[in-house]
């Protein structure tokens, strides 16, 4: 019998990311400004407080339905292309738990990937682009191996937070072929990819709010 | 960072509300969510034309709100699109039953978020198009970027196609002539200087007292190379060289030259580049029969400046010279 996750671990999900974003806002927008435009750290730190505010006003009773309230929240407050990317990637994951209350290590993994399906179809970018896809496709391929292999859902996370982590590191050669980093070419190599990282923190958040030992404990 | 700021996370919001009470007589500013308005819209009858983008770029896109050009424009935080929470409000204030064309420069977060809103609009039951702008010959268009960014020609775009809705045409005709202008109007600028991000804080990025960046955007982001500091007339010619050519306009055609500053440049300096691709237009036996000169669509404080040429016909002239009544833009009335 694996170990479900419920709503509590949803919102310290959200609470956790939105701590991240607030302790890395400073490290995000100093990777965009390298290839990008500055705004990164800035826009996720803001989209993700005001998912707090959506949680503690709407007191979701499911996980699905605590990810809903964030996707709202991210796609009205981001902007930038992280906001509709994200708040697609929520949603689907939300749609993809539907009305469970308890979230096993298999329904846990096939969000996962509904989400990196979601930020595909919005995006149209694919792996090797230096995007967030370079985070989250590993992270999807971990997940489902997890799964495979008779993991509970907490070593489903911690696996998927791993390869994400991984995965934005393999960003830094890259040259972008989407989004804003394109337009700089050759010039995009040697820089990490901001959605990559957040990417992975946001995953790593996840498992560290399901209780699995946080590396970077602050 | 030395600027004339409060604030740094309340900039757009601050200098919306004071766009607002500069110009009350021709637009009107709503906050939470932020979107500009012209008065007395919807206008019945006519299509309306709704743009948007990141703010920092001043005058574009509130500037251009007013009779003859923009019914809404809806600002972003510095450098970041809007959200769809600002744009359907927008899209549906201004709607008047004959639909909404929504202007998009060519940028991913832009082009989310308003496809979100034109979904969501649509499903309102809104009629609504979507026109985008790339008109930056710096950026190669192919499946290894983002595309094309748009830059200087959407204020060309704007000005025409919003006179083509004061004339009467239908959604698709507005729609097709603001197409029009996109396939015939190419940008490229160079950069003396960065610009700061308010949130930011520091240059987005440096360049020597003897380097320039040619083939900038509007975001602060890098360009496509670094060359030596050079004087007027030649960084004009590398600029005007790409963009005629990549136009494909020649002798005996007729164009629209306008000379964009980012910002930080001096008007001075804009009429020394004008004079030259002015020259180097007119070497080509191409005449030059509309300008426009100033600091149009700016990335903060950034030196440099754009050169866009628009191919015209007698149409685009007509509509070019048509009226507008807008906070940077004012002829005709």
């Amino acid at each position: 019998m694996t170990v479900g996750l419920g709503v509590d671990w949803a919102i310290e999900w959200l609470q956790l990311s939105a701590r991240k974003m607030s302790e890395h806002r400073v490290e995000l927008i100093e990777l965009d400004r390298a290839i990008g435009d500055s705004d990164h750290g800035e826009n996720m730190d803001r989209g993700f407080k005001a998912v707090l505010e959506k949680i503690a006003e709407a007191a979701p009773d499911t996980p699905g339905a605590a990810l809903k309230l964030a996707a709202m929240a991210l796609m009205s407050k981001v902007g930038g292309a992280a906001g509709p990317l994200y708040g697609t990637a929520y949603l689907r994951a939300s749609t993809a738990l539907g009305l469970l209350e308890d979230v096993d290590a298999a329904a846990l993994a096939a969000a996962l990937e509904a989400a990196r399906d979601g930020i595909v179809a919005r995006g149209k970018a694919e792996p090797g682009d230096k995007t967030m896809v370079d985070a989250w496709t590993p992270a999807v391929e971990a997940a489902n191996e997890a799964v495979a292999l008779g993991a509970d859902a907490v070593a489903v996370l911690a696996a998927a937070a791993e390869a994400a982590e991984v995965g934005a590191v393999t960003t830094d050669p890259l040259i972008a072929r989407k989004g804003r980093a394109s337009y700089l070419g050759e010039r995009s190599a040697g820089h990490r990819d901001p959605g990559a990282v957040s990417t992975a923190l946001l995953l790593r958040a996840a498992a560290t709010a399901a209780g699995f030992p946080d590396g970077e404990q602050a | 960072m030395k600027k004339l700021i409060n604030d740094p996370r309340a900039v757009v919001d601050e200098s919306l509300e004071g766009f607002g009470l500069a110009h009350a007589d021709i637009l009107e500013v709503h906050a939470n969510p932020a979107f500009v308005v012209r008065k007395g819209a919807p206008v019945a009858g006519k299509v309306a034309l709704v743009s948007g983008g990141g703010s920092g770029h001043e005058p574009l896109h509130a500037g251009f709100v007013g009779h003859g050009m923009l019914d809404a424009a809806v600002p972003g935080a510095v450098f970041t699109s809007p959200t769809p929470d600002q744009i359907i409000p927008a899209t549906e204030a201004v709607d008047s039953g004959a639909g909404v064309v929504h202007i998009v420069k060519n940028y991913t977060g832009d082009v989310l978020n308003f496809e979100t809103a034109a979904e969501l609009s649509q499903a309102e039951g809104i009629s609504v198009r979507t026109v985008l702008v790339d008109d930056d010959v710096a950026v190669q268009d192919s499946l290894y970027t983002a595309g094309r960014r748009g830059v200087g020609g959407t204020v060309l775009v704007e000005k025409i196609a919003g006179a083509a809705a004061v004339r009467g045409d239908t959604l698709d005709a507005v729609t097709g002539v603001a197409e029009s202008v996109v396939r015939n109007v190419r940008t490229m600028g160079v950069a003396l200087s960065g610009c700061t991000v308010p949130h930011a804080g520091v240059p987005s990025f440096e360049l020597a007292e003897d380097e320039i960046e040619i083939g900038i955007g509007i975001h602060g982001e890098p360009g496509r190379h670094r060359i030596p500091m050079e004087d007027a007339d030649g960084i004009t010619a590398r600029l005007l060289e790409p963009v005629v050519e990549d136009l494909g306009i020649g002798k005996g055609e007729r164009a629209l030259l306008f000379v964009n500053g980012m910002g930080g440049t001096p008007l001075s300096e804009l009429y020394i580049v004008y004079r030259r691709a002015a020259q180097l237009l007119g070497e080509k036996g191409i005449t030059v029969e509309r300008s426009l000169v100033g600091n149009y669509v700016t990335s903060l404080e950034m030196q440099g400046c754009s050169i866009s040429v628009l191919r015209l016909d007698d149409e685009l002239v007509e509509l070019w010279d048509a009226p507008v009544h807008t906070a940077a833009l004012r002829w005709g009335m």
